[in-house]
């Protein structure tokens, strides 16, 4: 276990260099001049100047990537252009939403995902199935950012149940935050439980042909017994996967999601310093982004490890 | 010796009766008709639209859908079924551009990975970890903040996100087909690399790709939408779904349809392509074709 969980540790930490080099390639070297894009064409040479010399862009690329990777790793992230402010109070003011959304919107496509693809294989080839699996085929073409829109269309225009969009903060309770994120992060659960409940429909098919299946039901157990206290338990190696997969775009789905519902988080915020030409806050956030997807691909990896241990075994 | 192939080959597109199998398939027969109708739609918006969609009507605005305006009109008195109609050309060429590079990219270096294996193969294979870790719209995002919104930077984001997609099936796909007699047995008549990868594997592995092309369509769509919603896709005045919607949740209070209508239009482009590739997928498994 000890030689697979090393690997894979390599591995991790060669994507995130990678993931950096790329992310600084893009948003450092290829603009040319950073300070002239943060100043905006009409700003003065000598203005510029001032700017590049206070970025240290006069020093060579690699000095300029080291001193980066550097502040990442001790929490030092220069400060924003726009706001004035060092990068890592605003990144971390705003993930204090984007996590608990994104946690949110996971346990919903969890939860969504394992009752519908469970219940489709029970009622494999009946009308429950199809129309399960027809549910899921709408669910996999709507756009989350649509779906955001009918929700807040039927519960806040409509219905009035819930506002249209913004969050006060969690200063103001635990339960009206939760009741801001509801619908974001319904809206990112629904796109994600639809793909999820297909793979896991396909999975539970799959173990309920083995014989230890055949075995429980020999012996007595219920359907439901067997669905969820045998076949699921083998099922879910693949479902955790795919999970690991999907998580990447759901922070994709989040930058767009918060846009909709006017939330002050991390997509909102990359938003905002592109609007802004805040390069320096745009590069952190990426990096940021790309460093939770690489580092939760991880952990499904490890997790796989745990659950079937012929994983470790075949790598090894 | 193995003599039957178990890889899905676009051979069988032209095997008598694929077709009429094809038509009785249900996900490949309703795909294919959202399909066209999306083809159609943005065919006919060269030739004629019921109304100009640039053109603005102020004394129209808001109008809810009515014989002149079937669909109704948006903020700027703009008719939104000439708007759908001319938006389904930026759909269609984002998907377009941008699944053809990633399929001629990542098809190539898959390919290239197959063929050479070792210290190549590694390479083309890390370098598509580090790129998995950037969804499309991350990578929209970091090319429009250099260098500027536009459908063109949205082409380009989407289609290097299709890349290590493409890589990944096509190498999975190849190494299956390198390790058939008929390749070994190309080999031992002194055929190079080339000529093995560009007469057996590529043909053999190409419903696979012509499979995945339909999804990385849908998947195009979707990225271009979603970038022109948020002011970094097809910018103004050139119509976009995404930028309708965009504009249409602005005036969620005062015309709630204007909402529907983009929304339900991407949502069936994409139904259309995703059932096209299922029943594609089916279609042309051999195994399937067997059993009936």
């Amino acid at each position: 276990m000890s030689l697979f969980l090393f690997k894979r540790f390599v591995t991790l930490i060669a994507t995130l260099i990678g993931a950096s080099i790329i992310v600084f390639l893009v948003l450092e070297i290829l603009p040319g001049n950073a300070a002239q894009i943060l100043m905006g064409p009409d700003a003065s040479p000598d203005a510029v100047a001032a700017l590049a010399a206070k970025l240290g862009l006069d020093q060579p690329a690699w000095a300029r990537y080291w001193h980066w990777i550097d502040g990442l790793l001790t929490g030092n992230l220069g400060d924003s252009y726009a706001y004035s402010s060092p990068v890592i109070d605003l990144i971390l003011e705003r993930l204090a939403l984007t996590i608990p959304l994104a946690v949110l919107a996971m346990s919903f496509t969890t939860v969504l995902a394992l009752l519908v693809g469970v219940t489709a294989a029970a009622r494999h080839n009946k009308l429950g199935d199809v129309g399960l699996m027809g549910l899921t085929q709408v669910g996999i073409a709507i756009p989350n950012f649509w779906f955001a829109i009918l929700l807040i269309l039927v519960f806040s225009v409509q219905l009035q149940w819930f506002s249209a969009g913004g969050f006060e903060g969690w200063d103001e309770g635990v339960l009206p935050g939760l009741k801001a994120l509801l619908l974001p992060a319904l809206s990112l659960a629904v796109v994600q439980a639809a793909i999820l409940a297909r793979i896991t429909r396909s999975a539970v098919l799959e173990v309920m042909r083995e014989d230890f299946v055949r075995t429980a039901r020999a012996k007595g157990v219920s359907q439901r017994a067997v669905l969820w206290r045998h076949v699921l338990r083998n099922a879910l190696i693949p479902v955790i996967t795919v999970m690991g997969m999907q998580f990447s775009e759901l922070l994709a789905g989040t930058i767009v999601v918060e846009n909709v519902f006017y939330l002050p988080g991390l997509g909102r915020l990359i938003f905002q310093a592109i609007s802004n030409r805040d390069l320096i806050v745009v590069r952190n956030c990426v990096m940021l982004l790309a460093a939770m997807v690489v580092i939760v691909n991880f952990v499904v990896d490890v997790l796989y490890a745990v659950i079937d241990p012929r994983i470790k075994a075949s790598d090894i | 010796m193995s003599s039957i192939s178990t890889t899905p080959s676009a051979a069988a597109l032209t095997l008598p009766g694929f077709w009429h199998r094809a038509f009785r398939h249900r996900s490949f027969t309703i795909g294919a008709i959202l399909t066209a109708l999306l083809l159609i739609a943005a065919t006919l918006s060269y030739l004629w639209t019921p109304w100009s969609p640039y053109e603005m009507d102020m004394a129209s605005k808001l109008q809810p859908p009515s014989g002149a305006h079937w669909l109704g009109t948006d903020t700027f008195g703009r008719d939104v079924a000439s708007q759908l109609l001319v938006g389904a050309r930026a759909s269609i060429l984002v998907g377009v551009i941008a699944v053809g590079i990633g399929l001629t990219i990542g098809t190539a270096l898959g390919l290239l990975a197959s063929a050479r294996r070792g210290w190549i193969e590694e390479a083309i294979m890390r370098l598509s970890d580090f790129s998995m870790a950037f969804p499309a719209i991350l990578s929209a995002i970091m090319l429009t903040a250099v260098f500027g919104a536009g459908i063109v930077n949205a082409i380009i984001a989407i289609g290097i996100y299709n890349i290590p997609t493409f890589a990944r099936i096509t190498r999975a796909s190849a190494n299956a087909i390198w390790s058939r007699e008929y390749v070994a047995a190309a080999r031992a008549c002194g055929k190079g690399q080339l000529a093995i990868t560009l007469q057996h594997v590529l043909p053999n592995i190409s419903a696979v790709l012509i499979v995945q092309i339909t999804i990385r369509f849908a998947i195009a769509i979707l990225a271009e939408a979603a970038l022109s919603y948020l002011g970094l896709g097809t910018q103004p005045p050139q119509p976009s779904w995404g930028r309708m919607l965009s504009e249409a949740q602005t005036m969620m209070f005062q015309a709630p349809l204007l909402a529907v209508f983009p929304g339900l239009a991407i949502a069936l482009a994409v139904m259309g392509l995703n059932l096209l590739g299922d029943g594609l997928r089916d279609l042309l498994d051999p195994r399937l074709a067997r059993a009936r």
